[in-house]
């Protein structure tokens, strides 16, 4: 077959196919076919996201339970126990228990709400509409990416019931501790369901990258140029390239460390006593997982900020009425983040044993990020700047990641220097550097994003004044959490310990601690509040009357109020001009889909 | 559907594959890229490890045995073989990719036939190494052989060995069914309905990959 038949009959089949599909889909879903096993990549979103509310309120919850500890050390909660059993004791956590909700309280953050929550929800939602496509590549494999990951939901979920309890090493799982049950009592078969439970997660967000590429770069509307397509779609492109590339070898460390725990292997073991009895285990290197796991663990940070970033681009363009300022820029940016991502990940160990020969290089590759992200941070600015801003609580919410982005990613210069890091290490410090930059700052792109974007998955709105006093009070409450802990960070205390209090180095900040962990709750209560509002609006929000609420250019507001599988109910819209024509030529908006006008030079 | 391809089209601009595939061959490419990534961390491992290593055993005397010929020293024959079957189902499935193109079907069932075949007798030339080396005193956590310079060897020679080379071989047993329900809808007809034969190269690329990732590993344990 020449190469041009072989052309046109794969044409045909990649669009011819996806045409046919959607005329097959106007039959009436089952319950099963329509919201269970759906194939629809809208309501694949939908279950990424309230799959990833669930495991944020158990997430966060477990922070405000380890910050009673915090903040009360002496205080007993007697509700603890009827809801913990002898995890707690007459009302105060054990050290065991403590552990165990601090691992479990990073790994449900960092992987089942932020990435899977984050990029599995926006992913699925806005590229096939921004985009101009009927639906994923692979819709099946889009489902199964989402069953994937409620596997691996009920995995972890079952670890918390074990009669052990979870895994509690640390939400990095590093050997020896986590590859000896004997070492401790969050060793044993916690370790093991936590290892199974990301093997599934791995898997699923496989599934969900190779679709999310192939749909970008294959399923392109006619006249949707690379770049033609909005913010949001690029930073999902190099987030899902970051997660093809860097799971895997996180798979391989996990594949190790297995053999370790149960097949007698010593790939991470050597020369290790417990409880005064030398083991067998030689030659193995335990800096090696660390390895493994930082080069996906340090590009997992920027799976997890890309995202925020890209939904907070759109959204600040579309609030302040005007351009995206270096449209290029931020694309050269996010390219940068995403190789930069790959060759920074020992700054993780510049204590842990790393050659410091070694560590010098890393520090110049990591303050190099400083530069793409400070790009970034200034076309933001310069995209709002002078705009006739509209302060919806989604434009309220980037405008807070910019600012918390600011906040933490400059105590990352100082992390980033193994000098400084040398005393900083392991401190307080660093929970206030990477919660700030990238956990209030992918929330808050997460938020951004659902209240920009619940219109077009309800078709009604969220309310305002909460969503307003939802802003306000976890912006400042934040801050009055995070920023105190700078403080305890550069005086030396130390993360991870139980109880601070018989320290005589650390007791001057008891009362410090009690008020952090007072604004915990307080800022947990108003993240309920949120959710009540969300779930409350999917059924009783206002209705939306008009396609396009915000007055925005890209795609996916071409689309019916309600749209149904296969999005757009004729043929699917050309594109001719950038997703950004905001006041131009005397116009509030120019829609992608309107061609360039005689007197009109395109972008 | 346009009526000619010229070189002036604009193949980033939306309405076509920019590389002018399908997306199930794009995805099935990066899938073998993350693949890699895999097996790039695996096998770094090993050399991480074995180069912190004073001394590691010398596969010569490792790997000398072949089937029926009792204690005779053959150092490296057997796996030779093995690479050479594989090497050959590779052959055989390019076979059957050239006759998919041709939608020359019972063309396609025999080289296909004959990969499932080749990559059945590979998984059976390792079962017999595994066995043996078990009666060895090799596995898991267990290492009889002595470091090249006689020193007593650490168990990380054999560790790596089956874990590897058992990973390797969870992807070629993967591929061999792959390769064995590509081979039952060959027969059914579904690609002759379909009018192209895709799916064959598409499980090509992976079963390609997987022999591949076998020279690699085959340098990284038996010849270094």
């Amino acid at each position: 077959m020449s190469n041009e038949a072989t052309l046109h009959s794969q044409q045909e089949v990649m669009h011819g196919a996806h045409d046919h599909h959607d005329h097959d889909h106007h039959h009436e879903d089952s319950f099963i076919s329509k919201y269970v096993f759906s194939l629809d990549h809208k309501m694949i979103a939908k279950q990424f996201l309230i799959t990833g509310i669930i495991w944020a309120i158990i997430g966060a919850f477990f922070s405000v339970v380890f910050r009673l500890q915090l903040g009360f050390p002496d205080a007993t909660f007697p509700w603890l126990e009827s809801i913990l059993g002898h995890w707690a004791k007459g009302g105060r956590i054990t050290p065991e228990a403590y552990y165990a909700l601090v691992t479990m309280h990073g790994t449900i953050l960092v992987f089942f709400v932020l990435t899977a929550g984050l990029s599995g929800t926006f992913s699925n939602l806005l590229i096939p509409l921004q985009v101009g496509a009927r639906d994923m590549a692979s819709p099946f494999m889009n489902c199964l990416s989402y069953w994937f990951f409620f596997l691996a939901s009920l995995v972890m979920m079952a670890s918390l019931f074990v009669q052990t309890g979870p895994a509690s090493g640390g939400w990095t799982m590093y050997p020896p501790l986590s590859a000896l049950g004997d070492a401790s009592i969050g060793s044993k078969i916690g370790v093991d369901l936590w290892l199974i439970s990301m093997a599934l997660f791995v898997v699923s967000q496989l599934l969900g990258g190779l679709n999310y590429i192939s749909t970008l770069l294959n399923m392109r509307t006619k006249g949707m140029s690379m770049t033609k397509m909005p913010l949001t779609i690029w930073s999902f492109f190099f987030t899902a390239v970051l997660g093809v590339l860097s799971f895997p070898v996180l798979l391989s460390g996990f594949i190790l460390l297995l053999m370790d725990r149960h097949a007698g292997t010593s790939f991470y073991l050597s020369d290790i006593f417990i409880a005064g009895k030398a083991l067998a285990n030689e030659g193995g290197s335990a800096i090696l997982y660390q390895h493994l796991f930082w080069f996906l663990g340090h590009p997992e940070v920027y799976i997890i900020i890309l995202p925020a970033m890209g939904m907070v681009s759109e959204v600040l363009a579309v609030s302040s009425r005007k351009p995206i300022f270096g449209y290029l820029a931020m694309i050269g940016s996010l390219f940068a983040i995403c190789i930069l991502a790959f060759l920074v990940w020992a700054h993780h160990m510049f204590v842990t044993g790393l050659n410091p020969f070694l560590g010098a290089f890393f520090v110049l590759l990591t303050l190099l990020i400083a530069v793409p992200s400070a790009i970034k941070v200034f076309n933001w600015l310069t995209t709002i700047w002078k705009g006739n801003i509209r302060f919806t609580p989604a434009s309220l919410f980037s405008i807070g990641f910019v600012s918390t982005f600011i906040s933490g990613g400059l105590t990352g210069i100082w992390l980033g220097n193994s000098s400084i890091d040398i005393h900083l290490h392991d401190t307080y410090f660093v929970i206030a550097h990477f919660h700030i930059v990238m956990g209030v700052s992918a929330f808050f792109g997460m938020f951004a994003g659902i209240y920009h974007w619940f219109p077009k998955m309800y078709g009604r709105f969220m309310n305002n004044t909460i969503g307003y006093i939802h802003f306000w009070v976890t912006l400042i409450g934040a801050y009055l959490i995070f920023w105190p802990m700078h403080y305890e960070g550069m005086a030396g205390m130390p993360r991870r310990y139980f109880d601070y209090s018989s320290w005589t180095s650390f007791n001057q900040f008891g009362g410090l601690n009690q008020f952090i962990s007072i604004v915990v709750i307080l800022v947990f209560a108003t993240q309920l509040l949120f959710v009540f509002n969300f779930f409350y609006s999917i059924f009783k929000g206002r209705k939306l009357t008009e396609q396009n609420p915000w007055k925005a250019t890209s795609l996916e507001w071409t689309t019916p109020i309600n749209p149904g599988h296969g999005n757009w109910p004729g043929e699917i819209p050309e594109v001719h001009r950038w997703a950004y024509d905001y006041s131009k030529d005397g116009r509030d908006f120019i829609p992608q889909t309107e061609p360039i006008g005689p007197n009109e030079s395109a972008h | 559907m346009d009526t000619a391809v010229t070189a002036k089209k604009k193949w980033w601009d939306g309405g076509y594959s920019p590389f002018n595939v399908s997306y199930g061959k794009l995805m099935m490419w990066y899938f073998l890229v993350s693949d890699a990534f895999t097996f790039g961390a695996l096998l770094i491992s090993y050399g991480t490890i074995r180069f912190s290593s004073t001394s590691w055993p010398d596969p010569n005397e490792v790997f000398r045995s072949f089937p029926g010929m009792g204690h005779a020293n053959l150092p490296l024959v057997f796996v030779s073989l093995m690479t050479f079957i594989l090497i050959m189902s590779s052959v055989t499935m390019v076979l059957a990719v050239h006759a998919g193109h041709m939608r020359d079907k019972k063309a396609v069932a025999k080289w296909l036939t004959w990969t499932v075949i080749g990559g059945a007798c590979f998984l059976a030339c390792q079962a017999w190494e595994w066995t043996h080396l078990y009666h060895e005193g090799a596995w898991w956590g267990r290492n009889p052989f002595h470091n090249v310079d006689g020193t007593l060897a650490s168990t990380n020679f054999t560790n790596f060995f089956f874990t590897i080379t058992g990973f390797h071989g969870l992807h070629v047993t993967s591929g061999v069914i792959l390769n064995i329900i590509i081979l039952a809808n060959v027969l059914k007809g579904t690609y002759e309905e379909r009018g192209h034969y895709e799916m064959v190269e598409k499980v090509g690329l992976y079963w390609h990959f997987v022999d591949l990732v076998w020279v690699f590993v085959f340098t990284c344990f038996y010849l270094l």
